[in-house]
């Protein structure tokens, strides 16, 4: 009982076929309370049904299911006043205002948050006034955020709160999201941006073709798939002619067995490449023995860079068909 | 809030949204008034040989017919359908909002509507035409406008289950009644015409939301006007709407 009251959501074993169509394939997922976390995968991985199915949206085939201690699929109006939805692609009626747009909505709760303290809150003040039609694709998805927050939500779900925004409007949404972490919300937001995920959440889960694939920080998810980090250096400077047998072979050697990652494209180097490239794990070990090498052929090396692996090769790792 | 509220919220918000439409205001309020005036001016006021009374006594009742189920059955389902496909209901689903909530302040806001349009037609008729509600067919004439403002409210709902995009509304509505009016006893008494275009008037609910209209502008009429059939086919033709609309109506989008 003390374990279940600190989780918003729990879920465990949850299935959702369309005829044929399994989308959803035995999910587990917890959430802590005051947690924020992101749901991460590729587009038609599951993502908006497992949310739809945890906000009551949509029903499920088979699975346990408890938002705030309640089954979805029993959804009350009780239950309904403490969470919030944000849908993805969120639109609002063109004709009203921002102010009045959420003026309507807050009287859909018992003891609504008032309207320019929302306003406030998702920094949409200046454009309280504005009726949304006139609003960016950023102030349209922060009156969406707006109307999740009016009823003053103990959890709040985002469904791809910025796919499709420019790098500005990404931008603002973030601020946005991330100042719910001031108001103690829960948060399970969706999306399909790494480098989103890791901005916002504390949490990484990561779902690909209806299954949880992975679960934790950026780092331990990182360290979960051990991608390779990848050393280059200028041939010019230190010809990979002069390098051992054993550094040699890491050339080509280690880049076979990661076909699907972008570390590996590159690290399948060329002889002729300007820049021969190692992918190891081994990072220290090759470094000593190409600084060694470098001090043997009398060059100090300065263009050698070493990369750890990028969010991306780990997403890709993690949703792709290897590992 | 309470329910009563919420209600009030609702219907106030619908009717904001109305005043700001210019397609809504145009076909719902204007428009009416246009053929009104156009028909009497085509027509003549005289007064008709074979029923004594004047030729808008046959108008007025003709376009406030128009105007109720403009009010109800175009507003509600293009409204609705812009909604649905917006995404807009689907969020609406996730709040407490009960949906008959939703749904009786969208029915409040048309029932306003309705008395404004009522009003204006019958004063335009009054001041203009020398055409007069008779004083003992108030009750008659409140009951019709009530029962018809449910029946088409209901049956605009029902047609947004057949409207799959906000585009396809207005004409997919437009289809619906523009040909009914013309053997509905709204632009033309249907008196004389083919009897294939009496049946079709006689089967849809226009023409007896109009004729039981206009008997509460006849003079001649005795007695109190009780339409008490027509009123029937209107009620059925709402409950086949609530049908529909239990049975078939979406709360999200297409895609």
């Amino acid at each position: 009982m003390s374990d279940d009251a600190q989780l918003a959501i729990e879920v465990a074993g949850l299935c959702k076929h369309y005829g044929d169509i399994e989308a959803v394939t035995g999910v587990d997922l917890s959430v802590a309370t005051g947690e924020v976390v992101a749901f991460l995968g590729p587009n038609g991985a599951g993502k908006t049904t497992t949310v739809e199915i945890l906000e009551g949206l949509r029903t499920r085939t088979s699975g346990d299911v408890q938002v705030l201690g309640v089954d979805p699929a029993q959804a009350t109006a009780e239950w309904r006043e403490r969470i919030g939805v944000v849908l993805q692609g969120a639109k609002h009626e063109g004709d009203f205002t921002a102010a009045e747009i959420v003026t309507m909505w807050s009287a859909y709760y018992r003891s609504p948050r008032p309207t320019a303290e929302v306003l406030e809150l998702v920094g949409l003040a200046d454009a309280a006034g504005t009726r949304t039609r006139r609003l960016s694709g950023g102030q349209q998805q922060r009156l969406a955020v707006a109307l999740a927050l009016v009823g003053d939500p103990e959890l709040v779900f985002l469904d791809e709160p910025t796919t499709g925004f420019d790098p500005a409007a990404r931008r603002e949404a973030w601020q946005t999201i991330d100042g719910l972490r001031s108001l103690g919300v829960t948060v399970l937001l969706t999306t399909h941006y790494m480098d989103e995920a890791d901005q916002l959440a504390d949490r990484i889960v990561v779902i690909s073709r209806g299954r949880i694939v992975a679960d934790g920080t950026a780092a331990e998810l990182a360290a979960h798939v051990a991608m390779p980090s990848q050393i280059s250096w200028d041939a010019a400077e230190l010809s990979p002619a002069v390098l051992s047998d054993r550094l040699r072979d890491l050339l080509s050697g280690d880049a076979g067995s990661l076909p699907s990652t972008a570390a590996a494209s590159t690290a399948a180097a060329e002889p002729r490449d300007a820049r021969p490239a190692i992918a190891t794990r081994d990072v220290g070990d090759v470094l000593r023995e190409l600084l060694a090498a470098a001090d043997g052929a009398g060059t100090r090396l300065d263009s050698l860079a070493v990369q750890p692996p990028t969010l991306e090769d780990t997403y890709l790792a993690l949703t792709g068909d290897g590992s | 809030m309470t329910r009563l509220g919420q209600l009030r919220s609702e219907a106030r918000f619908n009717l904001l949204g109305f005043r700001r439409s210019p397609a809504a205001t145009f076909f719902t309020v204007v428009l009416p008034i246009i053929f009104l005036v156009i028909f009497t001016s085509i027509f003549g006021n005289e007064i008709i040989s074979s029923t004594g009374a004047r030729v808008a006594t046959v108008y007025v009742p003709g376009i406030l017919a128009l105007a109720l189920v403009s009010a109800n059955f175009m507003n509600a389902a293009i409204v609705t359908v812009i909604r649905r496909e917006n995404g807009v209901l689907k969020a609406m689903r996730a709040t407490p909002l009960p949906p008959w909530v939703y749904v009786g302040g969208q029915l409040a806001a048309s029932l306003v509507l309705t008395a404004f349009m009522t009003a204006l037609v019958i004063g335009i008729g009054w001041l203009g035409y020398s055409v007069e509600v008779q004083p003992g067919a108030v009750p008659s004439l409140l009951i019709t406008l009530g029962v018809g403002a449910a029946a088409f409210s209901a049956l605009g709902l029902a047609i947004t289950c057949v409207c799959p995009s906000e585009q396809a509304a207005p004409a997919i509505t437009n289809m619906c009644v523009l040909p009914l009016y013309f053997v509905s006893d709204v632009f033309i008494p249907s008196e004389g015409a083919p009897r294939w275009m009496t049946f079709i008037g006689d089967v849809f609910p226009i023409k007896h939301l109009a004729v039981a209209l206009g008997r509460t502008f006849d003079p001649f009429s005795e007695g109190v006007p009780m339409p008490a059939w027509r009123w029937l086919i209107l009620a059925a033709w709402g409950a086949f709407g609530v049908l529909v609309t239990l049975r078939f109506f979406r709360w999200t989008p297409r895609n």
